[in-house]
């Protein structure tokens, strides 16, 4: 009993944390944050749909699934180039990084479009 | 290269800068040298013999090249060629690799575009010597990234003239490694560049790269599981970067999503066993990603709240989803795998499942000579170079010495991978020798300014400058940085053993990371044994490409005293083939023969070297096997005018169809049970003399072969090959009649002799009962199939 109410402390206590530590990053990160979201769910609604109704061109569901994927991952390599606590990437102009962003999700699309069927 | 006697600073940086420039341009020079050194020491084969494609594969490719030439991409993606594997034909667009083949018609327009005409067999011939030049500068790329241009340089070298590399890409071996090898190579640069840099624009040209690694070759599967293998090692070695989750989670998508575009993998690109380690390590490293950024937005305290809380319930659901990953795997017989990765995996799965895959040559383990004639000099560097990448051990020196270790063990399971390992061994010896001479310069140049007292000084001035030298392009920028980001553990090690020096004497420089300093007569006499070892690697090179590997294989020369021999009897049974028979005509021979029948003879064949349908090879075996009457009922149902069977016994060519027949009656055997095996032994031996079984005498393959053989000889029969007399020597055809010999009696043209318009005698109905009672049906219940 006294272990539930501890660990339920605890998990509130690390909400509360988490929350407080992710309102402190800046706009920019949170925008992107919001669009790897976005992607993701879509990505999950068409795993569902297609539980629902089959498999039936697995080309259009593989591009599909895959261009979210995809454009999740990428999104995040922005977001770890863009984001100014990294270190590593701190040379790296963000437009420069926005620009390698762009021309991967081109090349990603044209792939898609070619696959979709 | 080490900058000794400079003293004061702008001079100094200018004339870093001048050398830098003049060791640019050399650099420069030197790789063209190489290119062309590649490019000309494949062309033995055509100086010797002639413009000609060798082999079996390459006939296969170059017809398909002809086509696409003629007929334009999309017929080419729908072809369906009905000129082989007759009567089921093959779904060409869907089963070949495009790679080669879109490669050298790219080139052939692109030249013709030029007005300048050269054939498609020109093109296709001198296809790989382009690309091998390619493959030794993309080493140059990618052992500098690893090590400094003075280690790519080396190792370009060394993969010019690589025997192993060689003997695949001679001019005339039109086959898919030669322009998978550099598509490999430029992948693992393209990864490393990644991995060094961090740019996303790098990976894009990685997962592009890939692409094309996947149209050439099925060899791919060895980079979808290499890099996964690696970043797992990364992982496990505390070596997680941001810069890792940028090299590698784009190319797992765009990568598996372009493997899925090629209609050869196609949906096996997600459904099959070899991806799925790049599945799995996707979901570890974005598992990673994650905990690292927690930890990095939250106290430690409330970490280790959140780890435990992570731990206890996602361990359940990764227990669940492992399950369901692993009934899902076991449940099909092969566990996902293909056959031929599974007899990777486990070299005794082919003997025992597949024995086509067993018989071929190439497949076989290596003998232990075969590593030296194969990469001669560098199996005594590599052990060298694995200890000079772990001296700073980066993230890309752990992945070439990941990738050598994984391709000795491949190339230890199959010889025809030795070629994977050759790129591998020539990366680690050119970074070997090129410490090696790095150290004996840096002492002769010690000895030259002639200061060895103050080595202490002098040592701390030339280990930070020959941190400039050439050797070394990336930490130049890291020093100036001063940021302890892209090598940390080579910096700190580095300025410890700064501090440490002391002259050594040991004979044989080991790339150590301290600085050494060797007494100058030791090290100008190892700089000449150096030397010396390169010109044996060169000069045993050098004969290993004009001697082994030139042979066409499709023209055969022997000396003899009374001078050189041509043996052109392949080209001649073809174009015999060729004029004299009808365009519809089928043509039935061993599966070796399909390609170069379908290419030069422009005859349907039933078989081919594609090996796609064992059944049908099983019922071409089948009836080489038998007596004459039930394999001309076979090859009638199968409409089969001509056959067609390779003898060496006149000339002495061991690779026969005689040879080959043990492997006839094993696939025959493996898939019609009345042919078996122990009825064609004799003591456990195949055996055509006096001594051989009624069976193997009967059987239409010896009766083939020996056919009129004893008039070669004067009667004797004594077959070279085989050394000893023939069992049957004079004996008639019934089904079949001779048409064509070839001047050697290499290959020989038989006819099935028409069905008889009347039966005399007997009526049709007894005819049946009194079916041919072959002597393999002795003593079975097993009906034969073709009666």
């Amino acid at each position: 009993m006294g272990k539930s109410a501890t660990t339920k402390d605890d998990a509130q206590a690390l909400f509360h944390s988490l929350r407080s530590a992710y309102s402190a990053t800046p706009t920019n990160l949170k925008i992107i944050d919001l669009y790897v979201v976005f992607a993701v769910s879509t990505a999950l609604i068409q795993v569902v749909y297609m539980a629902i109704v089959g498999s039936f061109p697995f080309n259009s569901f593989l591009s599909g699934v895959l261009s979210c994927v995809g454009t999740a991952v990428l999104a995040v390599c922005l977001r770890i180039q863009v984001n100014k606590e990294n270190k590593e990437f701190k040379d790296l102009p963000p437009e420069r990084a926005f620009a390698d962003f762009v021309l991967c999700n081109l090349v990603l699309h044209l792939v898609i479009m070619n696959f979709l069927g | 290269m080490a900058v000794s006697t400079d003293k004061s600073a702008t001079p100094s940086s200018s004339s870093s800068a001048l050398r830098h420039a003049s060791g640019n341009i050399l650099a420069f020079f030197i790789l063209i040298l190489i290119g062309i050194l590649a490019f000309s020491i494949r062309l033995f084969s055509v100086i010797k013999y002639e413009s000609v494609i060798h082999e079996f594969d390459p006939y296969f490719n170059y017809r398909v090249t002809q086509f696409l030439i003629k007929n334009g991409i999309y017929d080419f993606w729908n072809w369906f060629d009905d000129r082989t594997w007759y009567p089921l034909g093959r779904v060409i667009g869907g089963t070949v690799y495009p790679g080669l083949t879109l490669t050298a018609g790219t080139m052939w327009k692109v030249l013709h575009f030029l007005n300048i005409p050269l054939s498609v067999e020109t093109v296709c011939v001198f296809t790989a010597p382009v690309f091998s030049a390619f493959a030794a500068w993309a080493t140059y790329l990618l052992t500098k990234e690893v090590k400094g241009s003075g280690a790519g340089l080396t190792a370009a070298v060394f993969l010019a003239m690589v025997p192993s590399y060689i003997s695949r890409s001679v001019a005339g071996s039109y086959d898919n490694e030669a322009v998978a090898i550099f598509a490999l190579i430029f992948t693992f640069y393209l990864y490393i560049k990644t991995l060094n840099t961090g740019s996303l624009f790098y990976a894009t040209l990685n997962s592009i790269a890939y692409f094309y690694m996947v149209c050439s070759w099925g060899g791919y599967t060895f980079i979808i599981n290499l890099i996964p293998m690696h970043v797992l090692l990364c992982i496990a070695t505390g070596r997680y970067s941001s810069r890792l989750y940028i090299a590698y989670a784009p190319l797992v998508v765009l990568g598996t999503l372009l493997a899925a575009l090629v209609p050869v993998v196609g949906f096996n690109a997600v459904m099959t066993s070899e991806h799925f380690a790049s599945f799995l390590v996707f979901i570890i490293i974005h598992v990673v990603a994650f905990a690292y950024y927690i930890k990095g937005i939250l106290s430690p305290k409330m970490f280790k709240v959140a780890a435990t809380l992570v731990i206890s319930v996602g361990l359940v659901v990764c227990c669940a989803v492992v399950a369901v990953l692993v009934a899902v795997v076991a449940s099909s017989p092969t566990k996902g795998w293909s056959g031929r990765s599974l007899s990777l995996l486990d070299p005794t799965y082919a003997s025992k499942y597949i024995p086509i895959i067993a018989s071929v040559s190439e497949h076989q383990p290596p003998t232990w000579p075969s590593y030296f004639m194969d990469i001669n000099v560098l199996a005594f560097l590599v052990p060298a170079g694995i200890i000079a990448c772990f001296s700073p051990l980066s993230d890309a020196s752990s992945f070439v010495i990941l990738y050598i270790v994984m391709s000795v063990y491949f190339s230890g399971v199959m010889v025809r991978l030795m070629l994977v390992f050759a790129p591998a061994a020539c990366i680690m010896s050119g970074i070997a020798l090129s410490e090696a001479f790095d150290v004996f310069a840096r002492s002769i140049k010690f000895y030259e300014s002639g200061q060895s007292e103050t080595i202490q000084n002098k040592a701390n001035d030339t280990a930070s400058a020959s941190n400039v030298s050439l050797q070394n392009n990336g930490t130049e920028k890291d020093r100036k940085e001063d940021s302890v980001k892209e090598r940390p553990s080579k910096k700190n090690k580095k300025k410890e053993k700064e501090i440490v020096q002391k002259p050594s004497s040991s004979k044989k420089a080991q790339p150590e990371k301290r600085l050494m300093v060797l007494p100058v007569e030791a090290s100008v006499f190892a700089l000449f044994l150096a030397v010396l070892l390169a010109a044996f690697y060169v000069v045993h090179s050098v004969w290993a490409a004009a001697e082994a590997y030139s042979a066409p294989s499709i023209v055969l020369t022997s000396y003899s005293p009374s001078g050189l021999h041509v043996f052109d009897d392949f080209r001649e049974a073809y174009a015999w083939l060729s004029h004299n028979t009808e365009v519809d005509d089928k043509v039935a021979s061993w599966w070796d023969y399909g390609y170069q029948t379908t290419a030069m003879a422009n005859r349907t064949v039933i078989v081919d070297n594609n090996t796609w349908n064992n059944t049908h090879i099983a019922t071409v075996g089948t009836a080489m096997s038998s007596p004459e009457k039930a394999a001309w009922e076979i090859f009638n149902s199968l409409d089969v005018k001509y056959v067609l069977v390779v003898f060496g016994g006149v000339v002495g060519y061991s690779s026969d169809d005689i040879n080959k027949f043990l492997w006839m009656v094993r696939i025959g055997g493996g898939v019609f049970p009345h042919i078996k095996e122990p009825d064609y032994l004799r003591d456990g031996q195949y055996r055509i003399d006096s001594q051989a079984t009624p069976t193997m005498l009967n059987s239409l393959m010896y009766k083939l072969s020996y056919y009129r053989f004893v008039e070669t000889d004067g009667g004797k029969g004594y077959d070279r090959v085989r050394r000893t007399e023939i069992g049957k020597k004079y004996f008639k055809l019934t089904h079949f009649e001779e048409v064509f010999t070839t001047h050697h009696w290499m290959v020989r043209i038989y006819k099935l002799k028409p069905q008889k318009n009347r039966i005399r005698g007997k009526t049709k109905k007894s005819k049946l009962k009194t079916s041919s009672s072959t002597p393999t049906k002795t003593g079975t219940t097993k009906k034969n199939p073709w009666h």
